[in-house]
């Protein structure tokens, strides 16, 4: 039988927020356990919480960004569940009129197509604390230092067919809170997580199959690889005849499995209701007005403009697009070099990409900032290096703090343009090769190459390409 | 000295008759020889320390109403360093590190507190019986109840031990035991006092208040306690009104409405009686009456009884054993940390409440019975404010028998929550309401409830003072005070 997967994600966005969303302790992560958290955030007796108003105005930003209705009045409800993370005995957060309402969200599949992505909601709510169970023999420790943290909780319709399309909408959204920056979107410090709900039915049913809610995945490649093995698990079990269970799975990476965290009847009646400590959060239309103002050009007009006005091709387009850095790191270079987006685009993508990638490290944190980046693709605009040296100059600047122009003034590397100087080592090759003449005027004009790489090795390989090529063919016809 | 209105003391204080620290020294002596356990602490060093400063204020020319004045919290508003308990085992050792809103305000307008008041465990009881230290016996007859939860904040005032105490009022905690004990007592509007690190039982209900012999002494303290404060986001933006300047206004022409369900067949005679002589007693001062209705009134009691127990089921989840507060001894898993910390912990009305709640708020009961109770809370809000369309007071009993004898409800929780049925209705709306002594039968007090529209505490002063300016219930004591 042909199944049909059905994927609808729950991600966990931390707001950044300076303080905390119902106190005035701080939200820096890695304090020591326990300094940053107050009264409110350990829940003590007769303290109260007061919502912290950017959050609001951060949810806000996430509602414009994705075109989806902003809750005019929403309300703050409690989850109740006992757990030594979660000091007051239950969660603020909200259920029945969240702050974000429906929305779409388009993604751009890696082979080019398009995908577009029903929101249900997203929601404000605080985050628990963290339970350490290993740090201490035969007890466990909290640290509260978490909870209270503000989340966005964005929740999708079941919209998703495949894991890559649930991974390529949690980048999306991942690369739009970035955008917006209400995340810093750190999966690692969990500051971006993501639940799957995951069911399988067979191809043309209308009706959802029975689902399973995947959590604890904390990166994108996980969360391919969770979704993969709960679908191949739950086919599986409908091809024997048997049924899928209602359920919260965890994922584990070390076996790459999903296991069995609690059953349906296992789960918690949260008893919701709205909370009696906080007010409605009313939104009236100047806040949405004056937020709108704030937000930045957000991704996807941003390609259509690098599409349109740069004539980037579509895909170059999406990965300079696919978060802020990249595409203000593009856009500083392209304006500050002089050279064509091409070129630009070309050199950030790939030289830029793959040294960053072979470190390990995120453009931020790149040793050769947008300054010295356009200095060297000015120079290989003008033609003063070739790109070949551009990329051993470029090794250089990634060791040292050199600017191109340092480099290539101390070592000489400047291209040699000079038609007569590149036509003597075009003549001292051509005598040094009698043989590789004879056949090359013989027709086999695959040894072109041949020469170019001996004029280019005579030059150090700073002769001008262009001109090399235009004048040894000259030179070997006659 | 013990008999004193604040003015009193204010003059003794001023004209150097006695200093605050020698009237608190006074006053801890008779604490420590009363029998009605009224205080769960007293706090003798603190409070001589704070009525010395007092006194230098004093001394350096400072004459703020309230400079010295003795007084005693209720125990369930957090006092920095010093125990809060809440009436319950489960804060037995519980010492917050700050203080509530109402505390920090009443030392800052130079009060003096002398201790900490007995209570129903986290304020559920009408009887004080509740508490995990023990009853309060009422000093008009130490075999009846003072009435609850503020059992021994009436309980004190009543005994002359201290002029002033603040209590908390969630369903006619400040309003009953003032009747019962013959003093005066006021719930503010809704938001009208902070709530901060006052503890929650039910958070929508919930609110601070005064416990004085009279409705001047009220208006002294109540204006220091009233304001907006960022730390409780239900408190309310609002200008404070001035509780002392309008308390000599006439009452003439003033509209009173005398519910029609508040004055049924049920009502015990000599309470009748009574209301009808204090209504009288307003007439000649001018006031009007009508009669009006409160057609929903008698779903107040069942409607409070679902939001305040499912509030309460939540409020009282970070009592877990956890972090601070009782734990029980040697659990063996989490799961018999919550269960026995609480179970021990908590006393049986309280685990009573919890369970209620938590069973209206489960899923497939939330509408019937929160959803419900919460439209029921609506459609009383409206029939107050259809009736003060009509009229600025609403006039009726404050309970519907005199202080019941101890034990004599304990075990019929119903019998119980009735006598609530009077004060409650404010409280589901969020309503101003005052408890002013205006008879007796058999030698115990007897209470006359009035309830004003939104913020209009000052008209409720106003009309109590003028009241107690023609009468003498307030000034009635009880025997054992020489």
């Amino acid at each position: 039988m042909q199944w049909e997967t059905v994927i609808g994600l729950e991600i966990h966005a931390q707001l950044a927020t300076k303080s905390k969303i119902f106190s005035a302790s701080s939200t820096e992560f890695g304090a020591d356990p326990n300094t940053q958290a107050n009264a409110v955030d350990l829940g003590m007796p007769g303290v109260l919480p007061v919502l912290n108003r950017e959050a609001v105005s951060m949810a806000i930003k996430f509602a414009l960004a994705t075109n989806a209705e902003v809750g005019k009045r929403s309300v703050f409800a409690r989850k109740n569940y006992f757990y030594p993370d979660l000091p007051k005995g239950y969660q603020i957060s909200q259920m029945s009129l969240p702050i974000v309402g429906n929305g779409k969200v388009h993604v751009t599949m890696e082979d080019g197509s398009e995908k577009t992505v029903g929101l249900t909601r997203a929601h404000l709510e605080e985050d628990a604390g963290k339970s350490v169970h290993d740090a201490f023999q035969g007890m466990t420790g909290v640290d509260l230092n978490r909870a209270g943290t503000p989340l966005l909780e964005i929740v999708s319709e079941p919209d998703m067919r495949s894991a890559k399309e649930a991974v390529a909408y949690a980048r999306k959204i991942h690369s739009l809170v970035r955008y917006i920056e209400i995340c810093d979107g750190n999966m690692q410090e969990g500051s971006f997580r993501c639940d799957a709900n995951v069911s399988v039915r067979p191809a043309g049913e209308e009706k959802l199959g029975t689902r399973a809610e995947i959590k604890n995945v904390n990166s994108f490649r996980f969360l391919e690889r969770a979704i993969d093995f709960e679908v191949e698990r739950q086919i599986d079990i409908l091809e024997r005849g048997e049924e899928v269970v209602q359920e919260t799975r965890l994922y584990d990476a070390d076996n790459d499995e999903t296991r069995s965290m609690r059953s349906k009847e296992e789960a918690n009646d949260y008893r919701y209701f709205p909370d009696p400590d906080l007010l409605p959060v009313e939104v009236d239309d100047t806040l949405i007005e004056t937020l709108r103002k704030t937000l930045p050009e957000l991704p996807e007009a941003r390609r259509s403009r690098f599409i349109s006005e740069l004539q980037l091709s579509e895909y170059d387009a999406s990965v300079l697009t696919s978060d802020r850095t990249t595409a203000d790191y593009f856009e500083t270079v392209l304006e500050t070099s002089g050279a064509p987006a091409k070129l630009v685009s070309t050199w950030i993508t790939g030289e830029l990409f793959s040294r960053l990638n072979k470190d390990s490290v995120e453009l931020p944190d790149s040793p050769v900032k947008t300054d010295r980046f356009s200095g060297l693709i000015a120079r290989i605009h003008d033609n003063t290096i070739s790109g070949k040296i551009g990329k051993n100059i470029l090794d250089q600047m990634w060791a040292s703090d050199e600017t191109a122009d340092a480099i290539i003034e101390r070592d000489g590397l400047k291209q040699i343009s000079d038609s007569s100087e590149i036509e003597k080592m075009i003549d001292d090759v051509i005598a040094a090769n009698p043989d590789q003449l004879a056949q090359y005027r013989s027709g086999k004009d695959k040894l072109l190459s041949y020469f170019v790489g001996q004029v280019m090795k005579a030059s150090r390989g700073k002769a001008n390409p262009g001109q090399l090529n235009e004048l040894l063919k000259e030179k070997l016809k006659s | 000295m013990h008999k004193q209105t604040i003015a009193g003391i204010r003059q003794s204080l001023t004209s150097g008759e006695y200093t605050s620290a020698e009237l608190c020294q006074y006053l801890l002596d008779r604490i420590n020889t009363s029998q009605i356990n009224a205080f769960i602490d007293v706090n003798p060093e603190q409070a001589l320390q704070a009525a010395a400063e007092a006194d230098r204020i004093r001394a350096s020319g400072s004459d703020s109403p309230l400079l010295g004045i003795p007084m005693a919290h209720k125990d369930i508003f957090c006092t920095n360093g010093i125990r809060t308990s809440c009436g319950s085992r489960m804060l037995e050792n519980f010492i917050p590190p700050y203080d509530a809103t109402v505390v920090e305000k009443l030392a800052a307008a130079g009060m003096v507190c002398l201790g900490k008041t007995n209570m129903d465990e986290f304020a559920m009881g009408s009887s004080n019986e509740n508490s995990f230290f023990g009853p309060v016996s009422n000093p008009w007859d130490t075999t009846r109840v003072p009435g609850g939860s503020s059992g021994g904040s009436a309980a004190a005032v009543a005994a002359r031990l201290v002029p002033v105490t603040t209590g908390t009022d969630t369903g006619g905690s400040i309003r009953q035991p003032a009747a019962f004990c013959g003093i005066t007592g006021i719930k503010p509007t809704y938001g009208r006092v902070s709530r901060y690190g006052m503890i929650a039982f039910a958070s929508s209900l919930d609110q601070g208040g005064v416990f004085a012999t009279t409705a001047e002494d009220c208006a002294l303290v109540l204006q220091e306690m009233a304001g907006f404060d960022e730390r409780d986001s239900t408190s309310i933006d609002r200008e404070v009104d001035n509780y002392c300047e309008g308390l000599n206004q006439s009452l003439k022409g003033l509209k009173v409405g005398l519910p029609r369900q508040y004055f049924s067949s049920d009502l015990a005679a000599p309470i009748a009686e009574s209301l009808q002589q204090a209504i009288a007693e307003l007439e000649t001062l001018g006031a009007e009456f009508k009669e009006i209705e409160l057609k929903n009134q008698h779903l107040s009691v069942p409607a409070y009884y679902v939001v305040a127990p499912a509030e309460c089921s939540s409020n009282l989840s970070r009592f877990d054993g956890v972090r601070y507060g009782y734990r029980c001894e040697n659990p063996v898993d989490l799961e018999d940390l919550y269960k026995r910390s609480r179970g021990e912990g908590f006393g049986r009305e309280v685990k009573r409440r919890i369970l209620i709640g938590t069973y209206a708020l489960s899923a497939g009961y939330y509408d019937a019975y929160y959803l419900k109770a919460q439209k029921i809370r609506n459609l009383i809000s409206q029939d107050f404010s259809n009736a003060f369309s009509e009229v600025d007071v609403i006039l009726g009993p404050t309970t519907p028998t005199p202080a019941f004898s101890l034990g004599e409800k304990s075990d019929d929780p119903v019998a119980m929550y009735l006598n609530d049925i009077f004060t409650i209705p404010a409280n589901l709306a969020g309503l101003p309401g005052i408890s002013v002594p205006c008879g007796q039968v058999d030698n115990l007090p007897i209470g006359m409830q009035l309830v004003g529209n939104y913020f209009k505490e000052a008209q409720l002063l106003n009309m109590a003072h003028q009241f107690q300016q023609a009468t003498d219930w307030h000034t009635k004591m009880p025997e054992s005070v020489v």
